[in-house]
C-alpha cells in the first residue's frame, strides 16, 4: 500500500520520492504548470504550480509528496494568483495570439483559457527582441519567451549540445544561443533535436510547417489543457 | 592566439570552470572588458560551452561585455547616499565630463552610472571608481575627479585619502572587545574536540547573524552528520543589504577572528577547506585579507595539519549581485554560474558547494563562535535575552549625528540606539535593510532580538523632514535592479512595482495604482522562489500602511482614476510641431 496525501479534499496515492505534481498527474489531477515537463528535471521558475501545503505556499513541481499533507490546488485564492502570474508573463513579452502560428498549440495561451484569464490587466513592457531567422530549418521568435528553460534542459540533458542558456538579470533576462555571432544558424542545432520540440510557447518554431494544421484543429482547440494532462496519465 | 595576460589568469586558476567568477574578474582587471573573443577563449580553455560563460558574464553588474571606458564611476545609490546628495554629485560630474549617466563618453574615456548600496552609508556619499571604493564625496572632490579623469591620471596616482575608509566603531561590547590573540580560540576548541565544541555552540544558543537566525549549533551538526567526500565552510561576506556595513568593519578590524571562526567551523563539521565570498564592492579588502591569511599560515594557524587540522581558506570575490548573499545563489556563484537560488531542499548542509555538505555562515556568526570556543557556551548564553544570546552589531546610518557601528547585547530598544547615535525628530527606522520592516515612532520601545525585532544589522534612520515616498521608491528600484530573474513573480513583479512607483513619482498615479502595489505584495510574498522576492515588498507594505499620506501626496487625484493623461499624451506632438500655445493643450475638464 502506498502513502497518500489530500489534494483539494481527495486522497491521492504517491510513491516515495514523487513530487506533488507527479503524484497528481498519475492520479489524473491537473496542477497548472508551464516550466514543468515530465521528461526533464524540475526547474521551479514559472510558479504556476504554486499550491498550499498545510497552509504554506510551495511549488508543486519541486515539493516532495509526504504522507498526510493537506494540499490546496484549484482554490479561488490560488487560481487568482495564477491568473496574475499569467498576466505578468503576457505583458513581459510580446504575445499577439491572433497572429502567432503557435496559437492553439501554446501552453501559455491554453493555461490562460483554462484559468479564465480575460485580459492582460497590466501595461505591456513591449521589450525589443529581434527574431533570429538564421537557421535553415528553425526560427527563433524571442518575443514570446517565458524563460522556462525547457529548451536549455532539453539541449543540455537530452541532445548533449548546450545550444541555449539564459543571460542577463531580472527583467533583462533573455535567451542566448551557443555561437560567437549569437545566431542559431552558427550553432550545431538541428530540427531533429529534442530542444526543437519542447518550447511551450511560440519561440522555437520549425520553418515551413507553421499553418500545416489549421487553427481550430490544433491541440488545445478541441480540449482544454487540463484534459490533456488527465488523459496522458 | 590567447592574450598573454589572459593565459596567466587561466593558468593561475588551473583552467577550472568552477573558478569562472575569478577568471572573469581578473581578466577584466587586466584587459578592461570582456570581449566576445575573450569569452570564447575562456570557454575553450575551461572546456565549457561558450553560452554558459556568456550566461555568467551577462548576469553580474560588474562584468562588462562591452567597453565602458577607461574610467568607470559608479555612485552608490542607497537612500542614505541620496540623502547626502549623491544624485546631485553624479549630475555635477556628468556635466563636467559632458556625458549622460549610463552612457560612455564619445572618446571612450569614461562612463558614469549608479550602483546598489556599496556599504559605506556611514561615510557617504560613496562611489566606486574602477571598482575601488571612495567615500565622503564632496563637490570639491567631484571637481578634482573630473580633472583627474580628463587628464587621464592613473587611479594609483589619485589622492590616497580619497580611498581611506573609516571604521566608525561607536560602541563596543563582547565581540568587538574580544581581547583574543590569534589562535587562542582555536587552541581552546582543539582541547574540547569537535563534538565538545559543537556542544558548546549548541549550549550557547548562537543564532545566525545573516538574517534568518537559524541555530548555528544545529546547522553545524547537520553538516557534520551529512555524508560526503569533502565538507566545506563558506563565510558569507556578500553584505549586500542596503544600509549594512558591519561585516566590512569586522573584516577590517577583526579579520583574524573571522578566519579563526571559519577554522573552528571546519573543525566542528569536518571540513578541510573554507571559502570566503567577499562582495565585489569590497575589492579593496582583498589584499589586506590575503595578507592576514598568509600571516596565519606562517603562524601555523592555517594549513597546519595539527594546530589547524589541515584547514585552509580561499577568498572569492563577487561581482555586483545582491542575490549572491542568498546562500544557495552564493554557492552557484562560487561554482562559476549566475547567482540564481537553487531549489531547496536539499539544503547546503547536505548538498552545497560542489554538491557536498556545506555550512554557510555570516561573518559575524563565525566571529562570535570564537568567543564561545574560548569562554564556553554558558558564558555566551548569559549575554542578551532568552531567545537571542550574545550581542549584535548594528550598522547605523541616515539622520543621526554619529553614524557607524554600535554593538549591543540583544534586547536593546530602538529608542536607546537612536539616543546613542544622536538622532532627533525621528520619523521612521528601517530595520534590516530594504528587505526588512519599517518602524514608525510609536514603535521605538521595541527591542532588537529574534523574539521582537530581528535584524541582520542594517539600521537606517529617517527624520521628519524626509519624504518616505522617496525611501520606498529607492527600495523598489533596488529590488527591480537586483531580482535575479529566475521566477515569474519577482522578475516581473519587481519591474511592475518600479513602473507603478515611477508613475506616482511623475504625478500620474491614482488610488488604483496603490491597490496594485498591495496586489503585487500579496503575490510576491509567498509565491516567490527565494527570500529576495518574498521580502521585496515588506518595507513597501509597511510604508503604505504607516505613511500613507506620503503616497497620497503624489497622487493625481484621490478619487479620479485616470487611465492616462491626455495632455501629456500630446506632448510629443507638440514637440514635433514646435507648438506650445493654449490651443495645443487639453485641460482636464474638457
Ligand atoms: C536576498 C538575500 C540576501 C542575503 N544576503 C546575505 C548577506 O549578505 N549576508 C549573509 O550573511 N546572509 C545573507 N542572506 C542570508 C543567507 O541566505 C544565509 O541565511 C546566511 O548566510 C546564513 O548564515 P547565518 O546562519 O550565520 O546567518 C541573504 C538572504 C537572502 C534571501
Ligand atoms: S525559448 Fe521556449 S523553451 Fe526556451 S526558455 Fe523560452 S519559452 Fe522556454
Ligand atoms: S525571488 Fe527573485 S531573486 Fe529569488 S529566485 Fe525569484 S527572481 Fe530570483
Ligand atoms: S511548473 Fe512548477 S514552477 Fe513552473
Amino acid at each position: 500500500m502506498s502513502d497518500t496525501f489530500i489534494l483539494d479534499g481527495e486522497e491521492i496515492p504517491f510513491e516515495p520520492g514523487q513530487t506533488l505534481i507527479e503524484a497528481a498527474k498519475a492520479a489524473g489531477k491537473y496542477i497548472p504548470h508551464l516550466c514543468w515537463h515530465p521528461d526533464f528535471v524540475a526547474h521551479g521558475s514559472c510558479k504556476l504550480c504554486t499550491v498550499k501545503v498545510n497552509g504554506r505556499f510551495v511549488s508543486g513541481c519541486t515539493a516532495q509528496a509526504a504522507p498526510g499533507q493537506n494540499v490546496e490546488n484549484r482554490t479561488p485564492e490560488l487560481d487568482d494568483k495564477r491568473r496574475t502570474l499569467l498576466q505578468l508573463l503576457f505583458v513581459e513579452g510580446n504575445h499577439f495570439c491572433p497572429s502567432c502560428e503557435k496559437s492553439g498549440n501554446c501552453a501559455l495561451q491554453a493555461t490562460a483559457y483554462e484559468l479564465g484569464m480575460l485580459t492582460p490587466h497590466f501595461d505591456h513592457f513591449y521589450p525589443d527582441r529581434p527574431v533570429d531567422a538564421s537557421h535553415t530549418d528553425v526560427l527563433l521568435d524571442f518575443n514570446r519567451c517565458i524563460m522556462c528553460e525547457l529548451c536549455v534542459r532539453a539541449s543540455r540533458d537530452v541532445d548533449g549540445k548546450n545550444v541555449f542558456a539564459l543571460s542577463g538579470r531580472g527583467i533583462d533576462s533573455h535567451l542566448i544561443v551557443n555561437s560567437a555571432s549569437g545566431r542559431l544558424g552558427d550553432t550545431d542545432f538541428a530540427a531533429s533535436d529534442r530542444a526543437a520540440k519542447v518550447c511551450p510557447v511560440g519561440v522555437i518554431l520549425k520553418k515551413r510547417v507553421g499553418f500545416a494544421k489549421p487553427i481550430g484543429a490544433r491541440d488545445y482547440d478541441a480540449r482544454p489543457i487540463s484534459q490533456h494532462v488527465k488523459e496522458s496519465r | 592566439m590567447i592574450d598573454t595576460a589572459l593565459a596567466t589568469v587561466l593558468d593561475r586558476h588551473r583552467r577550472d570552470g568552477t573558478r569562472l567568477m575569478q577568471i572573469l574578474r581578473e581578466t577584466q582587471e587586466a584587459l578592461g572588458w570582456l570581449s566576445p573573443d575573450t569569452l570564447g577563449d575562456i570557454a575553450s580553455a575551461i572546456g565549457w560551452p561558450r553560452v554558459r560563460v556568456e550566461s555568467t558574464a551577462g548576469f553580474y553588474s560588474f562584468f562588462h561585455t562591452r567597453p565602458l571606458g577607461q574610467y568607470r564611476v559608479l555612485f552608490s545609490d542607497n537612500i542614505t547616499d541620496r540623502m547626502l546628495g549623491s544624485h546631485e554629485l553624479m549630475q555635477a560630474l556628468c556635466k563636467k565630463l559632458w556625458l549622460e549617466p549610463g552612457r560612455v563618453s564619445e572618446d571612450g574615456l569614461v562612463s558614469v552610472d549608479t550602483t546598489s548600496c556599496t556599504g559605506l552609508c556611514d561615510q557617504g556619499p560613496a562611489a566606486l571608481v574602477n571598482y575601488r571604493a571612495i567615500s565622503q564625496l564632496t563637490p570639491e572632490r567631484i571637481a578634482a575627479m573630473a580633472d583627474l579623469i580628463r587628464g587621464k591620471v592613473p587611479l594609483a596616482e589619485w589622492p590616497t585619502e580619497w580611498f581611506h575608509i573609516e571604521d566608525n566603531i561607536r560602541r563596543r561590547d563582547a565581540l568587538l572587545d574580544h581581547g583574543l590573540a590569534p589562535g587562542e580560540a582555536l587552541t581552546a576548541a582543539l582541547a574540547r574536540g569537535p563534538q565538545g565544541l559543537l556542544d558548546e555552540i549548541k549550549l550557547s544558543g548562537l543564532r545566525g547573524r545573516g538574517g534568518a537566525g537559524f541555530s548555528t549549533g544545529l546547522k553545524w551538526q547537520s553538516c557534520r552528520d551529512a555524508p560526503g567526500k569533502e565538507h566545506y565552510v563558506v563565510c558569507n561576506a556578500d553584505e549586500g543589504e542596503p544600509g549594512t556595513f558591519k561585516d566590512r568593519v569586522l573584516l577590517t578590524t577583526c579579520a583574524d577572528l573571522v578566519f579563526e571562526g571559519m577554522t573552528l567551523a571546519g573543525f566542528a563539521v569536518g571540513a578541510r577547506k573554507g571559502l570566503l565570498y567577499l562582495r565585489g564592492e569590497y575589492r579593496y579588502l582583498l589584499e589586506p585579507l590575503e595578507a592576514v591569511l598568509a600571516r596565519r599560515r606562517q603562524a601555523g594557524l592555517l594549513g597546519n595539519p595539527i594546530a589547524a587540522h589541515g584547514f585552509d581558506i580561499e577568498i572569492h570575490l563577487g561581482a555586483g549581485a545582491y542575490i549572491c548573499g542568498e546562500e544557495s545563489a552564493l554557492i552557484e556563484s562560487l561554482e562559476g554560474r549566475p547567482g540564481k537560488p537553487r531549489i531547496r531542499p536539499p539544503f547546503p548542509v547536505t548538498h552545497g558547494y560542489l554538491d557536498q555538505p556545506t555550512t554557510v555562515n555570516n561573518v559575524e556568526t563565525l566571529a562570535s563562535a570564537c568567543l564561545i570556543a574560548r569562554h564556553g557556551g554558558a558564558w555566551f548564553k548569559a549575554i542578551g535575552t532568552e531567545k537571542s544570546a550574545g550581542t549584535k552589531l548594528l550598522s547605523v546610518s541616515g539622520d543621526v549625528a554619529r553614524p557607524g557601528i554600535y554593538e549591543y547585547p540583544f534586547g536593546v530598544s530602538i529608542a536607546q540606539v537612536l539616543a546613542d547615535a544622536g538622532a532627533a525628530g525621528v520619523q521612521a527606522v528601517q530595520i534590516s535593510g530594504a528587505a526588512g520592516n519599517c518602524l514608525a515612532d510609536d514603535e521605538f520601545d521595541r527591542r532588537i532580538a529574534y523574539e521582537d525585532v530581528p535584524t541582520a544589522g542594517s539600521f537606517m534612520v529617517f527624520d521628519h523632514c524626509r519624504d518616505m515616498f522617496e525611501v520606498a521608491s529607492n527600495f523598489v528600484h533596488f529590488f527591480a535592479h537586483e531580482s535575479c530573474g529566475f521566477c515569474t513573480p519577482c522578475r516581473v513583479g519587481t519591474a511592475v512595482n518600479r513602473r507603478l512607483m515611477d508613475k506616482l513619482s511623475a504625478g500620474h498615479g491614482s488610488p488604483y495604482d496603490i491597490n496594485e502595489m498591495y496586489k503585487m505584495h500579496r503575490l510576491m510574498q509567498g509565491a516567490s522562489h527565494c527570500g529576495l522576492g518574498n521580502s521585496s515588498t515588506t518595507a513597501l507594505f509597511d510604508m503604505l500602511n504607516k505613511f500613507k499620506p506620503a503616497f497620497e501626496r503624489r497622487l493625481h487625484s484621490l478619487e479620479y482614476e485616470p487611465g492616462f493623461d491626455l495632455d501629456s499624451a500630446l506632448s510629443q506632438a507638440r514637440q514635433m510641431t514646435g507648438r506650445d500655445d493654449a490651443g495645443a493643450h487639453l485641460r482636464e475638464d474638457e
